[in-house]
């Protein structure tokens, strides 16, 4: 067969890219409005409130007239909160993610742990909040609404969500370098501890960050093991107050000083999510290069 | 190009001799360098050796010695079981899920798969070399070849000492005395290997296996390897698995020719590529199959 001229592309071939290239692009463009929207709502309403005085130094005082304060409580409440929960649902994250890659792989009983997990992803974060009340507040221990107790909450809703994003990073780590440091004689502890986990590193930060995010905004985990206080407590044994418990309270006044106190707390929520992702990037990536 | 400060081999395989030895200072060492002349490494003898992938027999009643201060060749075409052999001298085999192996490996007389054989610590005594150059990627260089003596727990050496005696050892020395903090994966391939060859030689094992230790390599990188390996077998043996039947004659006193998990035919190299007792060899060292 001999080729007299190479066939040109056809009309209605260009026609149908033009087409689906603009389909896909205006699919990306109405994906993108919500996001853009939410954004400029928070700077709108919100900007207003957080540049007012007193707004990150003063308690909210629960009046309905006069100056209704700020949300520094709220923003203790949550920082110390989700510290708590982080440091309970990571490591303990991190170890099951650890058990499934390196000791359970695809066992039966593995299998049914990742089950577990899957079906924990998807339970309502109200159920976990149920869960601590009827388990911890109702039997009253250590007090009835408390911090420690939210915390708790929130750590059981974060942690499916490190379980499984840890065992994603930790099953990319080549197995050639398990391989090589157990062919050095190393005890199976030792390659974890010095080879797996730091080359997974930023990974793992990575995971757990989106955790911590998801931790932060929940309100239902909070509204019956924490809520309550509006007062500024250090402590994890009293009830607390919360930026997303700050939101839901105040978005429900009639008075426009404090749904604008809502928008403010919305805004400095958006913010501390973004600060810590930031510093816990550059933290990690800082490790990778040491 | 073995430097002169250079410790014998023990002869026996005591740990506490062997820790004893690595205190003793450089001068010391040199003092023994006499006695260094004549010492000699140990020898592996398989005997009967099967080893399953599942149910599927990979190696097939395996008999072989492989003699002391000595180069082993394993030659075979794909599949037929030389890497497999390597594995279960060093007991790595079993690391795959569901792989498992029976029979005697005897290193100096002492079987690897007797019961409560501390897995690590054959392991310490018969290094490995992997196809692909496995550095770990998050340790700098000297971090790479101090890898083995620190997953091992090992105390009271002269870390800088016994790193710097490595790299000097594979070659490596001149090459990267200026970048030893430098990430380990920032060398070239073949540099990158002999780096994990360091990592290997640092531990002071009595075997050094290699598994197909060139075939990532260019030529020129793969020429020093191949020197490196006849300095080495001064002190060490070594099995060497090899797709490369040049690289089989250019290095192995003895070389193995294995078929479908079999052992076909074992002599000196020279006899097994000139003038083989079996067809089969025969068959495949001239290149008509395989």
């Amino acid at each position: 067969m001999s080729v007299t001229a190479l066939p040109r592309v056809s009309p209605r071939r260009r026609r149908t890219d033009k087409v689906m290239r603009s389909l896909l692009l205006v699919a990306t463009l109405i994906a993108l409005v919500p996001l853009v929207f939410i954004i400029y709502y928070l700077l709108h309403k919100g900007l207003s409130a957080v540049t007012s005085s007193g707004f990150f130094s003063t308690d909210p005082n629960g009046n309905f007239f006069g100056n209704p304060g700020g949300i520094r409580s709220a923003i203790l409440g949550t920082l110390e909160m989700i510290a708590l929960a982080t440091a309970i649902s990571v490591p303990v994250g991190i170890a099951v993610a650890l058990y499934l890659t390196e000791y359970g792989k695809e066992s039966k009983f593995a299998n049914v742990i990742r089950y577990f997990v899957d079906v924990m992803t998807g339970v309502p974060s109200i159920v976990f909040g149920l869960f601590i009340y009827i388990v911890l507040v109702i039997s009253k221990i250590g007090g009835a609404f408390t911090g420690w107790k939210g915390a708790v909450a929130i750590s059981l809703l974060m942690l499916p969500i490190v379980i499984r994003s840890s065992e994603v990073v930790l099953l990319l780590v080549p197995s050639s370098l398990r391989e090589a440091a157990l062919a050095l004689g190393a005890p199976r502890w030792r390659v974890m501890l010095r080879v797996v986990l730091p080359t997974s590193l930023s990974g793992l930060v990575t995971g757990s960050l989106l955790a911590v995010a998801r931790g932060m905004g929940e309100t239902a985990p909070l509204l019956f093991t924490a809520a309550g206080a509006f007062a500024l407590t250090g402590n994890l044994g009293a009830q607390m107050n919360a930026l997303p418990i700050q939101i839901y309270n105040d978005i429900q006044s009639p008075r426009n000083a404090i749904t604008a106190r809502a928008w403010g707390a919305g805004l400095t929520l958006v913010a501390l999510v973004l600060i810590i992702n930031v510093i816990a990037r550059i933290a990690s990536r800082r490790s990778r290069m040491a | 190009m073995i430097p002169p400060e250079t410790t014998s081999k023990e002869t026996t395989t005591d740990m506490s001799t062997e820790r004893r030895q690595s205190d003793r200072t450089e001068a010391a060492a040199e003092a023994k360098e006499s006695s260094a002349q004549d010492a000699k490494g140990h020898g592996v003898n398989i005997e009967a050796l099967n080893a399953y992938y599942g149910d599927q027999l990979a190696v097939k009643n395996f008999n072989i010695a492989f003699p002391a201060n000595e180069v082993t060749a394993l030659i075979g075409p794909s599949g037929s079981g030389k890497s497999t052999v390597v594995r279960c001298i060093n007991r790595m085999h079993e690391e795959i899920p569901g792989a498992r192996a029976e029979g005697s490996v005897a290193l100096d007389g002492m079987n690897v798969y007797e019961d409560g054989v501390d897995v690590t610590s054959v392991r310490r005594l018969i290094g490995m070399v992997f196809q692909k150059p496995n550095p770990f990627p998050t340790m700098s260089v000297f971090d790479n070849v101090a890898a083995g003596l620190r997953l091992t727990g090992a105390r009271g050496i002269n870390l800088r000492e016994r790193v710097h005696r490595a790299l000097r050892a594979v070659g490596l020395w001149d090459e990267v005395k200026n970048r030893l903090d430098k990430p380990g994966t920032g060398l070239s391939g073949g540099q990158q290997q002999r780096l994990c060859i360091a990592r290997t030689v640092a531990v002071e094992p009595e075997v050094i296996l290699m598994d197909e230790p060139c075939s990532a390599l260019d030529p020129v990188a793969t020429l020093k390897i191949e020197e490196l390996i006849d300095e080495l077998k001064d002190r060490y043996t070594i099995v060497i698995v090899t797709h490369n039947m040049q690289q089989a004659g250019r290095v192995a006193d003895s070389t193995a020719f294995m078929l479908e998990g079999e052992l076909i035919e074992h002599g000196p190299t020279t006899k097994i590529f000139t003038n083989p007792n079996d067809e089969r060899t025969e068959r495949y060292v001239t290149g008509k199959f395989g």
